[in-house]
């Protein structure tokens, strides 16, 4: 029902998000809306909450300590933050790709069929294999990795690692996918490639990317925000914020004036 | 106490002598101590080490060679049909002579003149050694002072001397091993001269107390170890059967599901259970577990043995708790927390990424820490001399008694000895299998570990 | 791949992870389950035994006594008048407490009546008056009500743990003399001040206590400098190559040598070679010392790691030697480390038992150590013998000696913890 909305229509919508570690104040009322079908590209120098604000729409930051979430955030209408929604349930549908490759030490294909199987996507095999070549496929990685899917995924190289780790969020079939700097770790070429994907992916996934690049969130983003100490500066259409932003931090920090 | 005094008194010696070198060099360059090439306090050093090490060297050595040395002329000295008797009465002759010569009255005039001759001979032994060694302190004393000058490279010296005590020091772990293996061997070898390996290795009966009597003949006793090799391996069995679940489960609560606040008792808690005394748990065995599981069983209407394999493998078990689980707990912390995150992240619930994600990623470092508990199952002695028994019995049956190496070692030396006979050398034998056993147990098991930890530095 | 192929898939995923979310939070909660039962039966365990020795064990601090009028009859203690110590020292003291328990409980009694009332009072009680005797003969010719200590038997009795110890004309006897207050329950001394005996009420740990001293201080003193070298020489001045790696495997494993090993090559070095004596601490304490070696290294390497090597750069750009640097300033910074590590290794060779027994220390031995060459006992061999006797009563000798090595455990474990949280510091 979800993929049958509109391009444009709100998915993540956050209004006054606050995230507090502990006595720290991470991130200060927050609104932005995310829309179906969008590469949206969150930028930022480090430690201004851009991570921290990905974290919170599939609720990985219920694993940190002392974490405290306020403010509405919602998926589809529906709170994340609701007692109602089941966070298992909420990250299959929000998936997550990380800033290392993050593969388990398990074969290629145990990697990818992790997620349907927990989930019990699958009726029998036949249909698991369809899922792990398809999800390959998207990812672009079958090609490369077709004759060796009982290999271990921790000897794959770190670009191939880090598709591998797509490939695996994409099995799920989730609507959204939450990528956290997923290039950083990576040379050109093996960037190259996955900003490549990620451009093929937004047609089926809406995508959330953090990124320290600003020459990334230009290639693949449609729209941009930018955080700045925790707050969020600025949004808009990533062409807008590149060449014409209105405020005068976005434009000190594009301009490469602090960073 | 004659001893100490001495010690004392070297040791007050070469601070004396630290003094003078001290002084002496400062007076050298009349008290400018930038004319020297090390801080006087070097000097004082080098010449108190010239005092104090030739003089403890000595004194070290006498006590050393001492109880050899006066037993060798004490024995000398003793009537020859005394001589004549065999070694283990000679070791019995001449505790007395010492206890005589301790004060304790002798009926026999041979060994009452014996200690008199042993006294005699460690009072002249020890003034000897007295005075040669306060002799090499003052020596060295006056031959270090007198070499003192600016350009004496005091502290390279006395570092040097410094950094041959650290590397000996490094080295008595090493020949602590081979001080075990040659003692282990030496005798080992002497037990299969009398005893062929194969039957020692392979015979399936164990019954050493029938060559008690060495004058039997042909009553050799039985010296087949399977019986004790199957008791410890399973009264080992059922230690693993108690300590993995029960670890393994406390180490993944601990690591993934535990509040900080439960950890900061729990944890505790267990490296209690660690730190008592395996004789306590053996005490514990006796006294409450095995009327325990005897009453149970006789509730069931099996016959459990008082001292039932199952009695003692259980205790030992829990004693392998803490084991296990804190080497888990740390494997299990080691494993990145990007895997962690990568399953959560895609839904997996707590359980589902123990299980598929991180149990998996921890096994190699799980089974190492698995192996050295059985290697410390299979080396621990206390509990099992007290709640096994002592019947070599060949059975497979936990309710019944079995015997393990280790109780047996413990058994054949306990007691008054005789270094000839093959039931004393046989626990040596044992010994040499044991160690054996749990080094190749131990070097497989910290490999793995080794292996574990660099994948994941 | 069309977009009426793709929302499918996705609107599944939904539904299909809705309808297994169930099932999955019930496998979660199990093994949750079993995570923490698996806690809390290990301390359970650890309450159970503690609980158990406890139980068994305190009333090994406490001894019960009997008042007796014991007549200090000058017949039997000193017929000639002389006043002479030989003969006071001589004297049958066992006849006058049996005279005096016959006129309080049994005036008529026949020679088993007799048995049967030495039975209720001590063996060990007749030396009590003999040091009264002893210290003032002036008492002798007078009477004077005196408390003694009771047999194991009667001991056990009033504090009910053995009830059939006694026969029926002493029970009837024991209710006669707690009617009067002639019973009572005092701190027992003896049991911390005595040696070992065969008698259950005149057995000690003392005699134990100060073999474990002894052993304990040669082996710290053999240990703590040669781990602190060891550890300073391996983790500042080694070379990497395949010599220091060996001594390094060595050490590990050695570790991990099961202790009763270590008891044979006592056996077979200090005994037979260098003709050590036999059950005497020296010999204990060397055999713990490399027992403890290892793991003294072990922690003295790991104090001098957490060291930051910035300090050590530091002094080394002030000119200083690497002697002097590791003397100056990273052996003190890492002492407090080292010494838990110590303390902690200290510790366990206080628990050892195994190696001991191999090396003699399970003679049965009266007489309290003056020096680490007598023969002595030690706290946890001590356990194991009176564990190993038939006798009833020693089960709470045995418990009671237990208790105080336990406390001796957590003494030291607490001192090494309050070090650690003392000198904790963070880089």
């Amino acid at each position: 029902m979800n993929a049958l909305l509109p391009l444009g229509t709100i998915k993540v919508k956050a209004q006054g998000v606050n995230v507090h570690y502990g006595d720290k104040h991470a991130l200060q009322s927050v609104d932005l809306d995310i829309r179906a079908g969008e590469v949206m590209a969150l930028i930022g120098p480090s430690g201004c909450g851009k991570s921290t604000f990905l974290r919170c729409i599939n609720r990985m930051n219920d694993l940190v300590d002392g974490a405290r979430v306020t403010g509405s955030l919602t998926l589809d209408g529906e709170d994340i933050y609701d007692r109602a929604i089941d966070v298992v349930q909420l990250r299959a549908r929000v998936g997550m790709v990380f800033q290392k490759p993050n593969p388990f030490p398990k074969s290629i294909y145990d990697n990818v069929a992790y997620g349907p199987r927990i989930h019990g996507l699958a009726r029998d095999q036949a249909e698991l294999d369809e899922i792990v070549m398809t999800s390959l496929e998207k990812a672009g990685l079958l090609a490369e990795v077709k004759d060796r899917l009982a290999e271990s995924g921790t000897g794959l190289s770190g670009g191939q690692q880090q598709r591998l780790c797509i490939a695996r969020a994409i099995a799920v079939s989730p609507e959204v996918i939450l990528m956290d700097e997923p290039c950083s770790a990576l040379d050109p070429i093996a960037t190259a490639k996955v900003e490549e994907l990620i451009d093929e992916l937004h047609e089926n996934f809406t995508i959330v990317i953090v990124t320290h690049s600003m020459q990334q969130a230009a290639r693949v983003s449609q729209r941009t925000a930018f955080f700045h100490l925790g707050k969020l500066i600025e949004v808009g259409d990533t062409e807008q914020i590149f060449t014409n932003p209105q405020q005068p931090l976005t434009q000190g920090y594009i301009t490469g004036r602090f960073g | 106490m004659q001893t100490f005094t001495l010690a004392a008194m070297l040791l007050l010696l070469s601070s004396l002598a630290f003094r003078l070198g001290r002084g002496r060099a400062l007076a050298v360059v009349g008290g400018e101590p930038r004319g020297l090439h090390s801080l006087p306090g070097y000097y004082g050093w080098w010449v108190a080490l010239w005092c104090g090490l030739p003089a403890f060297a000595v004194l070290l050595s006498w006590l050393v060679l001492e109880p050899s040395v006066v037993r060798a002329l004490v024995v000398s000295g003793l009537p020859a049909e005394m001589q004549a008797l065999g070694p283990d009465r000679i070791d019995v002759l001449v505790n007395e002579v010492r206890n005589a010569a301790l004060g304790h009255a002798t009926t026999n005039p041979a060994l009452a003149a014996a200690a008199e001759h042993y006294l005699r001979l460690s009072r002249i032994g020890f003034a000897s050694v007295a005075v040669i060694s306060v002799a090499l302190a003052l020596a060295g004393t006056a031959l270090a002072r007198a070499r003192i000058e600016p350009a004496l490279r005091a502290r390279p010296r006395v570092e040097r001397v410094v950094k041959v005590f650290l590397v000996a020091s490094s080295t008595v772990a090493v020949f602590t091993t081979i001080g075990i293996v040659l003692s282990l061997l030496f005798e080992a070898l002497r037990f299969f001269n009398m005893v062929s390996i194969t039957d020692f290795l392979f015979g399936l009966s164990w019954s050493p107390q029938m060559s008690i009597r060495s004058d039997q003949t042909g009553s050799s006793g039985a010296f087949g170890m399977v019986p004790l090799f199957t008791g410890t391996m399973l009264i080992s069995l059922i230690s693993m059967v108690v300590a993995l679940p029960l670890g393994l489960f406390s180490a993944v609560y601990m690591a993934e599901y535990a509040a900080p606040r439960f950890r900061a008792v729990a944890k505790p808690a267990l490296e209690i259970l660690a730190g008592i005394p395996t004789v306590v748990y053996g005490f514990f065995a006796v006294i409450t577990v095995a009327p325990l599981i005897r009453g149970a069983g006789e509730a069931l209407g099996l016959t459990v043995a008082a001292e039932s394999a199952l009695a003692a493998g259980f205790v030992l078990g829990i004693t392998l708790i803490p084991l296990i689980s804190s080497l888990s707990d740390d494997v299990i912390t080691a494993v990145p927390q990007s895997l962690r995150e990568g399953a959560l992240g895609l839904g997996a619930t707590r359980s589902e990424t123990v299980r598929l994600v991180i149990l998996p990623a921890a096994l190699p470092g799980i089974v190492g820490g698995v192996l050295l508990a059985v290697s410390r199952a299979i080396g621990e002695t206390m509990i099992v001399v007290m709640a096994a028994g002592l019947s070599a019995k060949l059975t497979f049956n936990p309710l019944e008694a079995v015997t393990t190496v280790t109780v047996q070692i413990v058994t054949l030396l306990v007691g008054d000895t005789e270094f000839d006979s093959p039931k004393t050398l046989a626990a040596f034998a044992l010994g040499l299998m044991l160690f054996a056993i749990t080094l190749g147990l131990n070097v497989v098991a910290l490999h793995i570990v080794q292996k574990y930890r660099e994948k994941y530095d | 791949m069309t977009d009426m192929a793709e929302t499918t898939a996705v609107t599944r995923t939904a539904e299909t992870v809705a309808a297994r979310l169930g099932r999955r939070y019930a496998a979660e909660a199990r093994f949750r389950a079993f995570g923490f039962a698996a806690v809390a039966i290990s301390i359970g365990f650890l309450a159970i035994l503690l609980g158990s020795i406890v139980a068994k064990g305190w009333s090994a601090f406490v001894q019960t006594q009997v008042l007796v009028e014991i007549a200090f009859d000058p017949q039997v203690i000193d017929p000639d008048g002389t006043r002479d110590p030989a003969t006071l020292d001589t004297a049958d003291y066992a006849a006058l407490i049996r005279a005096a328990l016959a006129a309080r409980l049994a005036p008529d009694a026949d020679r088993s009546t007799r048995r049967d009332l030495s039975g209720l009072i001590s063996s060990g009680a007749a030396n009590q008056v003999r040091a009264m005797v002893n210290a003032d003969p002036s008492l002798i010719g007078t009477s004077r009500k005196v408390w003694l200590m009771a047999s194991d038997k009667l001991d056990m009795v009033t504090k009910g743990q053995y009830d059939t110890a006694l026969n029926e004309r002493q029970l009837g006897w024991l209710t006669a003399l707690r009617a009067d207050g002639e019973l009572r329950r005092t701190f027992n001394t003896t049991f911390l001040t005595a040696g070992d005996s065969r008698e259950p009420e005149q057995a000690g740990i003392w005699g134990a206590m100060v073999g474990s001293f002894f052993s304990l201080l040669i082996t710290l003193l053999v240990s703590f400098p040669l781990g602190v070298a060891a550890a300073v020489y391996l983790e500042e001045f080694a070379p990497t190559n395949r010599w220091t790696n060996l001594i390094e495997v060595n050490i590990n494993n050695l570790a991990a040598v099961p202790s009763v090993v270590f008891g044979l090559l006592g056996l077979a070095m200090f005994l037979n070679v260098f003709h050590l004596p036999r059950s005497a601490p020296l010999v204990g304490g060397l055999v713990l010392a490399l027992i403890c070696l290892p793991t003294i290294i072990i922690a003295g390497r790991a104090a001098l790691k957490s060291v930051p090597p910035s300090i050590r750069q530091a002094a080394a750009g002030l000119g200083a030697s690497r002697l002097q640097i590791v003397a100056h300033h990273v052996l003190p910074l890492a002492m407090p480390g080292m010494l838990t590590g110590t303390i902690l290794g200290m510790a366990r060779a206080l628990g050892e038992t195994a190696p001991l027994l191999m090396i003699g220390m399970v003679a049965f031995i009266v007489d309290i150590p003056k020096s680490p060459l007598d023969p002595s006992a030690v706290l946890p061999v001590q356990v194991y013998l009176w564990a190993g006797s038939s006798e009833r009563a020693f089960v709470e000798k045995t418990s009671g000696a237990i208790i105080v090595l336990l406390v001796f455990l957590v003494a030291m474990n607490l001192i090494a913890i309050l070090m650690r949280k003392r000198f904790e510091r963070r880089w």
